[in-house]
């Protein structure tokens, strides 16, 4: 843009961006006070003077902390402490916020230095800088969307990014019991070596590969059971000759309405094998106590019993709104075209039901493989394997996790096995993203 | 209802004698299957609510149909336990949860959808990265960190880990339905002058009046079946949620408070149930559009 009433300040003066900027970049604020927005640059200066003020040492220790781990161990003499050393894990969640803080004040830095460019860019086209008054509505305006989100972004970073970067970082330390728990010892870090453990160390890899194979086959079975039970409860009562159509909805949908865990823990003494009701009704007409939470085969079982109970009238729920829907003159072209109950059942029913659940199909089959309440609440991983490391025969990977965390110590195996995990959800969430095109039609709707 | 694909034409049949009979049988093969299933339902639910009711104490006095009734586990149920501060501090937690999730939720999905600014597409997909990890992976960090600003083993420690992990999915949700709402309106509002609050206020929320309730009942019921924070965040009986005293009073080795358990169930289960049932087409309808929108 060429102001006309000022031809010759352009030209002498092309340079004057690049120094407000170079300005800014020497401290922030003083490519501002160049450019004569007194009020702001002051108030950048006098903010980084406080940041380096006060806030440079510790920030200094806190990545002093992030890179070493610690390196004053805790001594103890006769029981006493000492000395009392460094906490590792502390140092490591300070070290992360200071790491999070530290780029965010980058990021208003390289702000800042753009805001000065910009800024000069606009004095030399003619607009002149804004004064405080219009800095401050200006900024209101731009800034109402990030005075929206502030609360949503600090609650983010402090509940769930900053413990996923611990979560993950713990896994390329050695932060596990007996030896490596601070306070009384420190912890370091050893790069991939929990992984190739997770691997090639016979005790973790039997548990790791047995643990993992149950989760799939158990994701597997869980899915369909719950489907395929929920489509034809669907069915059948939609056939039009069954009355009181509503009145079994309603109890069939009593399951998913209970709380799932009541409902578990109620099971749970069901299925027990030397008080529980099953075994005793089944005595009745003849059968031997079965040890249902006992042997690893019958605990499965009734898993994947219990699981179908709960999880079937969501499904029922979803296709019965699914069926009312389909448009009934498809079906009587079909009848008219002469195609058999079964033909139009698999030629229209079928395609249009999977059609409409398939996204839920696979967002289930994810829920399933991270199905922790049931595992935990219904078998505790039980019964005991002795094969495996710290997991028993029902373990998915997700309670084994949890045992690892809460129970064993073992926290550098846990973290290493979520991210895996992690791996395996992405995929699924990626593929079946990329399948609706959420995000491509996003930008849409513009 | 409009489609039976497996019955009931008998238009095209040879013998319509035969094919009645057919019919017939067909008709009470899925009743009784319908029957069946529904006892296989109720079964437990009977089960438990005599088993609150029964004189006995262990799980094989129940088994069978009680001969009288009484109230006395109840009665214990608020005299012995704490069960009564459970509840307070479950209900507590829930209406905090639902309240502070669903601000935390809908203001970020109001920006996220009605905003063009720097960061936005990277917010997105950072919101989208982090709902795929397992949830707990954080809870030694998260444990550290209320350790630290003196939070736990209090239930605030407990309803700022749920609704900071309600937000990315949540967020979504919300977005992915505020997209589908038409803009004209707001439009015609900004051209009147009127400011983003307003146009939030009078425009955007009656027209989400179904996804709003979603997430509202959704963080209210989480709560009482969260099991994994409660038990990582509360330390003291006081402090305890529903699901952790619950747990606690059946998984003992004894069993021996299997009929207190089953009172307290009860009275759990029932508003939640009936809370449910009554808001169960907003349910079904928000979960369809968080697996459309990813």
């Amino acid at each position: 843009m060429i102001s006309p009433n000022f031809p010759a300040v352009n030209k002498q003066t092309s340079r004057k961006p690049l120094i407000s900027s170079l300005l800014s970049l020497l401290f922030m604020g003083l490519g501002q006070l160049y450019n004569r927005q007194f009020a702001k640059g002051l108030l950048m200066v006098i903010f980084e003077a406080y940041i380096l003020i006060f806030w440079s040492s510790p920030i200094a220790k806190g990545i002093w902390g992030l890179v070493t781990l610690g390196e004053q161990v805790q001594v103890r003499s006769r029981g006493r402490i000492v000395e009392q050393g460094d906490h590792s894990i502390f140092l490591l969640v300070e070290g992360i916020i200071f790491l999070l803080a530290l780029i965010l004040l980058i990021c208003f830095y390289i702000f800042s230095i753009g805001d000065a460019y910009k800024v000069r860019k606009g004095i030399e086209a003619g607009i002149p800088a804004n004064d405080a008054k219009q800095s401050i509505k200006f900024a209101w305006e731009r800034g109402y969307v990030y005075f929206l989100l502030a609360p949503a972004i600090i609650f983010t970073m402090f509940l769930t990014v900053l413990p996923l970067l611990f979560g993950i970082l713990i896994a390329f330390t050695n932060y596990s019991g007996p030896n490596h728990l601070p306070p009384k010892h420190l912890v370091d870090w050893v790069g991939f070596k929990t992984f190739t453990n997770l691997f090639s160390l016979t005790n973790w890899s039997n548990t790791f590969f047995g643990v993992i194979k149950w989760t799939l086959l158990w994701a597997v079975l869980a899915t369909a059971t719950t489907y395929f039970t929920g489509l034809f409860y669907s069915l059948i009562i939609n056939v039009k000759a069954i009355k009181f159509k509503k009145m079994w909805r309603t109890i069939y949908i009593l399951p998913w309405a209970i709380p799932a865990f009541i409902s578990i823990l109620i099971f749970r003494n069901f299925f027990n094998a030397e008080f529980g009701p099953l075994n005793e009704y089944l005595g009745l007409i003849g059968i031997d106590k079965i040890p249902w939470l006992g042997d690893p085969f019958w605990a499965k079982v009734a898993l994947v019993f219990v699981n179908t109970w709960l999880g079937f009238p969501f499904w029922l729920a979803l296709m019965s709104g699914v069926l009312t829907n389909i448009d009934r003159d498809l079906y009587e072209a079909a009848e008219i075209d002469g195609a058999s109950s079964w033909q139009r059942f698999q030629s229209i029913t079928l395609p249009l039901v999977l059609f409409a659940t398939a996204p839920l199909l696979i967002m289930s089959f994810a829920g399933n493989l991270n199905n922790f309440n049931i595992i935990y609440l219904f078998t505790e991983g039980g019964p005991v394997n002795m094969d495996y490391s710290f997991a028993g025969s029902t373990d998915i990977l997700i309670s084994w996790i949890f045992k690892l965390t809460l129970q064993q110590n073992q926290f550098n195996t846990a973290s290493a096995v979520s991210i895996l995990v992690f791996i395996i959800i992405a995929v699924f969430s990626i593929w079946n993203f990329r399948q609706t095109r959420a995000f491509k039609e996003e930008d849409m709707i513009q | 209802m409009k489609t039976q694909p497996n019955s009931t034409t008998a238009a095209a049949s040879k013998s319509p004698f035969g094919q009645l009979i057919k019919q017939k049988l067909l008709l009470f093969i899925i009743y009784a299957i319908l029957i069946i299933t529904a006892i296989a339902v109720l079964y437990p639910v009977i089960w438990i609510i005599l088993g609150s009711f029964n004189p006995g104490d262990t799980i094989n006095a129940t088994t069978y149909l009680p001969e009288s009734l009484t109230i006395k586990h109840y009665v214990n149920l608020f005299n012995t336990t704490n069960y009564l501060i459970w509840y307070k501090n479950t209900l507590f937690v829930a209406v905090m949860n639902m309240i502070l999730s669903t601000v935390l939720v809908v203001s970020a999905a109001y920006a996220f959808s009605r905003f063009r600014f720097p960061g936005r597409k990277q917010g997105l997909m950072v919101m989208l990265v982090l709902q795929m990890f397992p949830s707990f992976m954080g809870m030694i960090a998260i444990y550290i960190l209320l350790l630290q600003l003196n939070l736990l083993d209090n239930l605030w420690g407990l309803i700022l880990v749920y609704a900071g992990g309600s937000i990315p999915f949540g967020t979504w949700l919300v977005k992915g339905y505020f997209d589908g709402l038409p803009r004209s309106l707001e439009e015609a509002a900004k051209i009147d002058g009127a400011s983003h609050t307003t146009i939030f206020v009078r425009i955007m929320m009656p027209l989400s009046v179904p996804m709003f309730t979603f997430i509202a009942v959704n963080n209210f019921i989480g709560p009482w079946m969260d099991f994994i924070f409660a038990r990582l965040v509360i330390l003291s009986d006081r402090n305890k949620t529903l699901a952790i005293g619950l747990f606690e009073m059946i998984t003992g080795r004894t069993n021996n408070d299997f009929t207190t358990f089953a009172a307290g169930a009860v009275l759990v289960a029932i508003p939640i149930t009936l809370l449910f049932l009554m808001l169960q087409k907003y349910i079904i309808e928000g979960l369809k559009a968080g697996a459309n929108k990813g």
